[in-house]
């Protein structure tokens, strides 16, 4: 049989990590939580998470870093924003989403393959190298890297977009590439500067 | 006033449709934009989750490019309306995203501008251009073509002024100055699901089934969107939904086709046959000449 604890210790929270949700961009406000739910009842994910974004409000509060890190809602969450528009304390869920999603795959959490995180980081270096996205090579990125067996279950939609002329071979870039560059690596130096 | 406009890589790509009818309708309207030079990705939702700091110096260098050709921006696609506002808002309420974003500006020989407003078509259509000038030039009206419109998530919240953020109604204004009938139809502003149904299929599938099932529920025989992404998922899973559901054929189109439709744009010029569910069956049974 295997048996699991399901009531939460005191000493199972990391008080460096409510600290951090607090105070990093998004969280500022979520003292304020009233833990009413109207953000579990508006969003449109919720029923498919194993914590609802009221739930992973007080968690990540109190800081009990293993669940929240390791929950399955930062990456359903759509960015949406029905959350925020709702929220009677003006708590900036979705922001914080995205702060705990960004903490997430900084520290690795994530199951292998998984294609969330493989797209954003594809998504970012194509931005870095030709400043757009050429959506259909980004597609075609992500599926080799995640799920290349799916490629083939594309090749219908593909070649209906094709036809439609909705999927552009040429690939889309800036001009002035090089200014990508330079503002990247502006935004790394006065970073390293400010310690943040 | 010429207006910066700002495309971003959708309506480059799946999200033509929404280009060629959105400055087709501009065109009739005698709105006069300029696309903002050399512009660049806006980050969308996905950047942000990889380095917000950077992903706000990004969006930045578009504001301020467009603020050397013009006070306002018109940004069509809803992921970049909202990075937007949304790094206008956080340069104002966080010193240190200014900080950083005005220095790597300065890097490349540009200043921040805080003054430029971002809107949306619906908003400028409605306010600027307004509903009377858009009906007096209507010459082929929609005779009740039964429409749910769909907003989306990231047009009206959370960030928008123009219109309400639970029960937005600039759309339906407009199709209906062009004679359409709107639908009731509540979900106007849920989600499609963004990239889930690339990334969680299951999950997008099903979000998008109950978005097509409301709008044939409610009679609708089209949906209206105003999104690149929202029009594509769906426009394109309905056939994988309907396995995962029941099938659902029902046509998606941008609420810009309707309108060059109904301001009599010529045929071929606003991407109507760029979609994969084809309308021409619904203007046919309604006689809504199409040529």
């Amino acid at each position: 049989m295997d048996l699991k604890r399901t009531v939460k210790f005191e000493a199972d929270r990391d008080p460096q990590f409510a600290h951090w949700v607090s105070h990093t961009v998004g969280g500022e406000r979520i003292r304020h939580c009233l833990q009413c739910g109207l953000c579990s009842g508006k969003c449109p994910l919720s029923l498919y998470m194993d914590y609802t974004p009221r739930r992973l409000m007080h968690l990540s509060r109190e800081g009990f870093k293993e669940e929240v890190l390791g929950s399955t809602s930062i990456w359903l969450c759509t960015a949406c924003y029905a959350c925020m528009v709702e929220c009677p304390k003006q708590i900036n869920v979705t922001h914080l989403l995205y702060a705990l999603k960004q903490r997430a795959i900084e520290e690795g959490r994530y199951p292998r393959r998984f294609a969330i995180p493989v797209m954003s980081r594809l998504f970012a270096r194509m931005v870095h190298g030709a400043g757009r996205i050429t959506e259909s090579r980004l597609v075609v990125q992500i599926l080799v890297r995640t799920a290349i067996w799916r490629l083939l279950g594309m090749s219908k939609l593909g070649m209906a977009l094709l036809r439609k002329g909705r999927l552009p071979m040429s690939s889309e870039h800036i001009q002035r590439r090089k200014e990508v560059a330079t503002l990247l690596d502006s935004v790394a130096a006065t970073r390293k500067e400010l310690a943040i | 006033m010429k207006y910066a406009y700002y495309p971003g890589c959708s309506l480059r790509g799946t999200g033509r449709a929404y280009e060629e009818s959105l400055l087709a309708v501009l065109r009739i309207l005698e709105v006069e934009v300029e696309e903002i030079d050399d512009w660049n990705c806006c980050g969308a939702t996905t950047y942000l989750s990889v380095d917000e700091l950077t992903s706000y110096a990004l969006a930045a260098r578009n504001l301020a490019l467009a603020s050397r050709q013009s006070g306002e921006i018109i940004a069509p696609c809803a992921a970049c309306y909202l990075v937007l506002n949304k790094t206008q808002h956080y340069i104002r309420e966080y010193p240190t995203i200014k900080l950083v974003v005005t220095r790597a500006l300065d890097s490349i020989g540009l200043a921040y501008q805080d003054d430029i407003r971002v809107r949306h078509p619906l908003d400028v259509l409605l306010n600027d251009v307004g509903l009377e000038k858009i009906a007096k030039k209507v010459k082929v009206p929609l005779k009740g073509l039964k429409v749910a419109p769909y907003y989306g998530c990231q047009i009206v919240r959370p960030y928008s002024t123009f219109d309400d953020q639970r029960n937005p109604t600039s759309m339906d204004r407009l199709l209906e100055a062009c004679g359409a009938k709107v639908v009731h139809y509540p979900l106007k502003t849920r989600c499609c699901g963004g990239s889930q149904k690339g990334t969680l299929p299951e999950v997008g599938l099903d979000l998008i089934h109950y978005l097509l099932s409301g709008a044939v529920a409610n009679g609708a025989e089209v949906i209206a969107t105003a999104c690149p992404l929202c029009q594509f998922n769906l426009d394109s899973f309905q056939d994988e939904s309907g396995d995962r559901h029941h099938p659902i054929h029902i046509p998606v189109v941008y609420f810009t086709q309707l309108l060059a439709l109904a301001l009599g744009a010529p045929a071929g010029s606003f991407g109507l046959h760029r979609c994969l569910v084809p309308i021409e069956p619904v203007l046919s049974e309604k006689e809504i000449a199409y040529a």
